[in-house]
């Protein structure tokens, strides 16, 4: 049967999502074209073979609106024959992206296709969609929407996780980047991203506090408690949950993940295509999944999913080397790896979101280009990506080298 | 042409002086009869070249107060039988009738202002919304509100549309889901009307507004450039206040009562299209609504079978209604203290007697330290304080009985001090005055023994905090003559409280029954639920309080005190209970509930979290979560529970109509309001049905849940509370 092919990932290194950061001087339209330059340029690929190109924008309004995808396909002057399609999975839009281009390839309709997303938090802010989930009645009020936030606290209540518990792992996930940094394991991916005069505007992650401990983020307010309190979001959530008898709030600016811009691309073909344009595969996508999950707890989704793809691809969850799960919070990680049974050890080992920052669109294409370079570097063999997903979903990716 | 409740006189200067002003009632409501009027009013209005606008007002003393509820009741009752679509869509065609009519009224081509002379509220505030201006007297006293979704209705002549688009959704929001009134001041502040004025200038003021006519006879929102004040609910600023909304509400409301919930959606789905959209928009949530038994019951038993209880319709025949001027209370405790005050409030002379001046000063004190807070909280006047604190005197001397109405007796449940009050106040109290004792657990029958004239003996039971809680319940001994429970109702009704009529017996009705549904706390407890399960599982029932919160409050050494007594009463006949040794635990562990910090719950200062030592109280240790119960097992628990208590007392004649069982219930402990209260809840759910429903429980959770015989005969012969004890048949 037909396989699809990872033959290659970039992403751009990520800048703080405020009006000071790197790359708030660069359109979206920008960070998107120089990635689709950079798998081209990279790979020599003659472009007339991408049959589409998949990406991610959760806020698809102003300049990543009408359709970012084929702007992005048109401005990287890709062949005018390539298709554009920009999707919306929330948090897992990038991987999402992946997703349906390496299906597209698997489905034969394609022979070789882009998946990856974008996202310029800075430029254009979280929510600019709008969206009925929390506005409309109907949805808001019968399905007991509270923010993500407070479902990452409920998470921590429910489960037992301490204010220590997740601040721990924030100092951990912190150091992991900055030591992932300083050995250059990002080097494969991170395609600097050039200003106007094709100079270079950045080229490392720069949201990244590499002097975190715990007593800096025991300073750190709850970042939910007031407006919970104001609100009553605590209130949807334990109508929900009726058992529990108060939220505890735990999360904050610093044990969840970063608000940041960037841009990734996954180049996935057949490999009939790639002997053709001579590419080398990098790994083949062994499985993929999204799933719908309790939308009040909402984060939950991730072990679902992995567990779906895990079944797709006949493996338990100890076949997998290396996990990626995005540290939208830190809750979530931790009731990923209790809920499917890994350790830290194994996962999110070059830190995750909450050094590194969360490009929503994007950040899904970005772990799993972060995987794969980590299963190369180390010589192991299998990886899955997944993401938390808003609404209540999760999306899970599993890659395997070749 | 002329108009059965509208009186038309058209000016010199070509505008119409339409006055609102019904025959036969001092009340101006909203019927199908008047709205066909309105249009035949507006039609003329537009068509008469020689009318160049109008002004409504009312020729009464308020300005309309809504919509005729009890009409809406008999239209539902038409569509029985019908088709579900056909219903929804006759039913919709009722609703829509006031809007369309309201619609045509502002697009009528001429300029209508109203002139609100008094109170304005529901139908009768949207009449003037649907005006082009509106000027409001400022001297009378008169309001506006939308209270609609008080007893489960929403405004539904375009109250929803209109409101929030004249002054946006946040300061709309609490008129229309809280009911919220608001004076002239507030009114002009806040852009609902255009001027206010003095009563006797409105008229005029409202005709100069016709005659400039700045808005060309359009409204605001029919003009090009309208903007949402606060913006839409995809607007930056409007999307937070619609995202605040929905939990804002289920906050409050714990997802029990349809009339707020979907007020939300006429707001949130009407304020995105032009305004006829929006008000079929409007008629729709209407429809669906009153199709919903949450509304239907609350109509009944917060509004018209309250209304009646507030009017004493519950007196004896060939009894006359007569004033209430002085009264006495003995015991200046707290709740003889209470008494007083809301006494004193009504314009009643009240003697407040105890045995030590000290502290019948001290219970006039609190009465005028209240009326001081009103002062404060700019309710009342310095003045009126000043008078209603002139009202009481406090004294030792039983001889200023001599010309009261009416006896409160307040003091501690104790029958010997009882008896030996009752004596000493009879000495002195005139002929025809009546005594009454506010207990709340000792038989009246009993207290009687020591009154020489027992047919003019009654119970009188408040609820606690007296100013707060609006339930008095009536008990009748068995020598208790009507001229005694027709006094107590003047009473009542004229200290603005609910008055319900109960026979004798161990906790009248209320408590009785609220007791079932601290007992089911007590059970659970031991069965192993989670506390913080219970509690919530309580909230999501409809209940105010958790059942082991309420324990607290009423305080544990009392239920130790009770369960002592009652173990004593009834000697080898009491069956003991899990509630029994947990309250002994409690008791003996000094956990005395709020009152001493501890209790089923810590009392610290960021509030009170459950005791973490809980656990002990269940038998087989707490229960795993996937044994847990799920909310609606607990509601049903809860409800059904207190729901055959009710039913037992009726059957046993201690309470004997329907409407005084269910708003007593509301009232009394706050039984679930949405249901209508414990007897509708039956009704709502089916006699069957519940008996069966009831059955399962008994088979898993025991006797609470034994049903009585009359619910099973009920359940058999398919009758139904309200079918079988007719209230109506009754009255008349």
């Amino acid at each position: 049967m037909t396989h699809a092919y990872i033959y290659d990932a970039v992403r751009t290194p990520r800048g703080r999502g405020k009006k000071n950061g790197s790359l708030h001087e660069i359109t979206a339209l920008q960070l998107a074209t120089q990635q689709l330059e950079a798998l081209r340029d990279r790979t020599g690929l003659d472009t007339a073979h991408v049959d589409d190109v998949i990406l991610g924008c959760v806020s698809p309004v102003g300049e990543q609106g009408a359709d970012i995808a084929r702007a992005a396909v048109l401005n990287a002057d890709y062949a005018e024959s390539v298709a554009g399609v920009q999707v919306n999975r929330f948090c897992a839009s990038g991987l999402e992206a992946v997703n349906i281009a390496a299906a597209k390839v698997l489905s034969g309709q394609a022979g070789m296709a882009i998946g990856g997303g974008v996202e310029a938090m800075s430029r254009v802010p979280m929510g600019s969609d709008g969206g009925a989930l929390g506005v409309d009645p109907e949805l808001a009020f019968d399905h007991y929407m509270v923010p993500q936030g407070v479902s990452a606290d409920l998470i921590a209540t429910k489960y037992g996780y301490s204010r220590d518990d997740v601040d721990a792992y924030a100092v951990e996930s912190q150091k992991r980047a900055k030591k992932a940094w300083d050995e250059k394991r990002f080097e494969k991916s991170v395609v600097a991203v050039k200003n106007q005069l094709g100079l270079v505007q950045l080229d490392h992650d720069e949201h990244m506090r590499p002097e975190t401990d715990m007593q800096s983020l025991a300073s750190l307010k709850p970042a939910f408690k007031d407006l919970s309190a104001f609100v009553g979001l605590d209130k949807v959530a334990i109508q929900r949950y009726p058992d529990i008898e108060r939220i505890e709030f735990v999360h904050h600016a610093g044990n969840s993940s970063g608000i940041v811009d960037g841009a990734a691309a996954v180049l996935i073909g057949t490999r009939e295509m790639g002997e053709k344009l001579g590419l080398k595969p990098r790994a083949r996508i062994r499985a993929m999944a999204s799933i719908g999950s309790e939308p009040t707890i909402m984060l939950t989704g991730p072990a679902p999913s992995a567990r779906k793809a895990l079944e797709k691809a006949g493996m338990s969850p100890s076949d997998i080397d290396l996990y990626e799960m995005n540290e939208a919070f830190a809750a979530v990680v931790l009731r990923f790896m209790e809920d499917l049974g890994v350790d830290h050890d194994r996962t999110n080992v070059n830190g995750g979101a909450i050094a590194l920052g969360h490009p929503l669109g994007a950040t899904g294409a970005m772990i799993l280009g972060t995987v794969l370079d980590e299963l190369e570097r180390t010589g192991k063999g299998t990886g899955l990506a997944t993401l938390c997903v808003g609404g209540g979903m999760g999306t899970a990716t599993i890659i395997e080298r070749i | 042409m002329s108009y059965t409740h509208f009186k038309y006189d058209l000016d010199d200067d070509g505008i119409a002086l339409v006055t609102f002003d019904s025959p036969d009632v001092s009340m101006n409501v909203l019927s199908s009869a008047v709205m066909d009027e309105i249009g035949q009013i507006v039609d003329r209005i537009g068509k008469d070249d020689a009318v160049k606008g109008a002004v409504i007002t009312s020729g009464k003393k308020a300005f309309c107060a809504g919509a005729d509820l009890s009409e809406l009741g008999a239209g539902m009752a038409d569509l029985k039988g019908l088709p579900e679509d056909e219903a929804k869509q006759k039913l919709f065609d009722m609703a829509y009738n006031l809007n369309s009519r309201l619609r045509a009224l502002e697009t009528c081509g001429k300029p209508v202002a109203a002139a609100i002379n008094g109170l304005a509220l529901g139908g009768g505030f949207e009449i003037t919304l649907a005006c082009h201006y509106r000027v409001m007297a400022f001297d009378t006293g008169a309001k506006l509100g939308l209270p609609e979704s008080l007893v489960g209705v929403l405004p539904g002549g375009g109250g929803t549309q209109r409101l929030p688009r004249l002054i946006g959704v946040m300061n709309a929001a609490p008129i229309m889901l809280q009911g919220k009134q608001f004076d002239a001041q507030t009114a002009k502040d806040q852009g609902v009307v255009h001027e206010i004025a003095a009563a006797t200038e409105i008229v005029d003021k409202a005709k100069a507004l016709v005659k400039k006519d700045e808005m060309g006879a359009k409204q605001p929102w029919d003009q090009d450039k309208f903007k949402l004040p606060g913006g839409g609910p995809y607007h930056p600023a409007g999307a937070q206040v619609f995202a605040a909304a929905s939990p804002m509400l289920r906050k409050e409301t714990w997802g029990n009562y349809p009339a707020q919930r979907y007020i939300l959606s006429c707001v949130y789905e009407g304020l995105q299209v032009p305004m006829d959209a929006a008000l079929r928009i409007e008629s729709r949530y209407f429809t669906k609504l009153l199709m919903r038994p949450e509304s239907r019951n609350m109509i009944r038993s917060l509004f018209l079978s309250k209304q009646s209880l507030d009017k004493g319709g519950r007196r004896p025949k060939g009894q006359e209604k007569a004033d209430i001027t002085k009264i006495a209370v003995i015991g200046a405790g707290f709740m003889g203290a209470g008494v007083t005050t809301v006494a004193a409030q009504a314009g009643i002379e009240v003697v407040l007697i105890d045995v030590d001046q000290s502290n019948a000063d001290k219970g006039k004190k609190h009465a005028t330290d209240f009326f001081a807070k009103g002062v404060a909280k700019g309710k009342i006047s310095e003045a009126k304080a000043g008078e209603l604190g002139d009202l009481i005197t406090a004294t030792t001397d039983y001889s200023l009985l001599k010309d009261v109405d009416l006896v409160v007796e307040a003091v501690f449940e104790n029958s010997e001090l009882k008896a030996k009050i009752t004596k000493a106040a009879e000495e002195h109290m005139k002929e025809g005055a009546v005594f009454g004792s506010n207990t709340s657990t000792i038989p009246i029958t009993s207290l009687a023994e020591a009154s020489s004239r027992p047919e003019h003996f009654i119970g009188i039971h408040f609820f606690s905090p007296v100013e707060k809680m609006n339930l008095v319940e009536l008990i009748v001994g068995e020598k208790t003559g009507d001229h005694a429970v027709s006094r107590a109702i003047d009473f009542v009704t004229k200290i603005k409280k609910t008055p319900i009529v109960v026979a004798d017996t161990r906790g009248f009705y209320a408590n009785r029954c609220v007791m079932r549904y601290i007992e089911q706390g007590m059970h659970m407890l031991s069965e192993g639920v989670k506390p913080a399960l219970i509690e919530n599982g309580a909230r999501m029932a409809g209940m105010p309080v958790g059942p082991l919160s309420l324990q607290d409050e009423v305080a544990i050494d009392l239920a130790y005190k009770i369960l002592q007594q009652t173990k004593k009463d009834m000697g080898t006949a009491y069956k003991g209970s899990p509630t029994d040794e947990i309250i002994t635990t409690m008791y003996e562990k000094e956990r005395l509930g709020r009152k001493n910090g501890k209790g089923f719950y810590v009392y610290g200062e960021d509030g009170k979290r459950l005791w973490d030592e809980l656990d002990q109280f269940a038998k087989d240790g707490v229960l795993p979560d996937d044994r847990q119960p799920s909310p609606a097992e607990i509601k049903d628990r809860i409800l059904y529970a207190q729901s055959i208590e009710a039913a037992r007392t009726m059957e046993e004649g201690i309470v004997q109509d329907p409407r005084e069982a269910d708003v007593g219930s509301i009232l009394g402990w706050g039984f679930a309001p949405y249901t209508g209260g414990a007897i509708s809840f039956i009704d709502t759910v089916g006699l069957k049905a519940f008996v069966q429903r009831a059955d399962e429980l008994k088979a898993a959770y025991g006797d609470a849940f034994a049903v009585p015989s009359l619910l099973r005969e009920m359940a058999d012969k398919g009758e139904t509370f309200y079918g079988r004890f007719n209230p109506e048949k009754k009255a008349a």
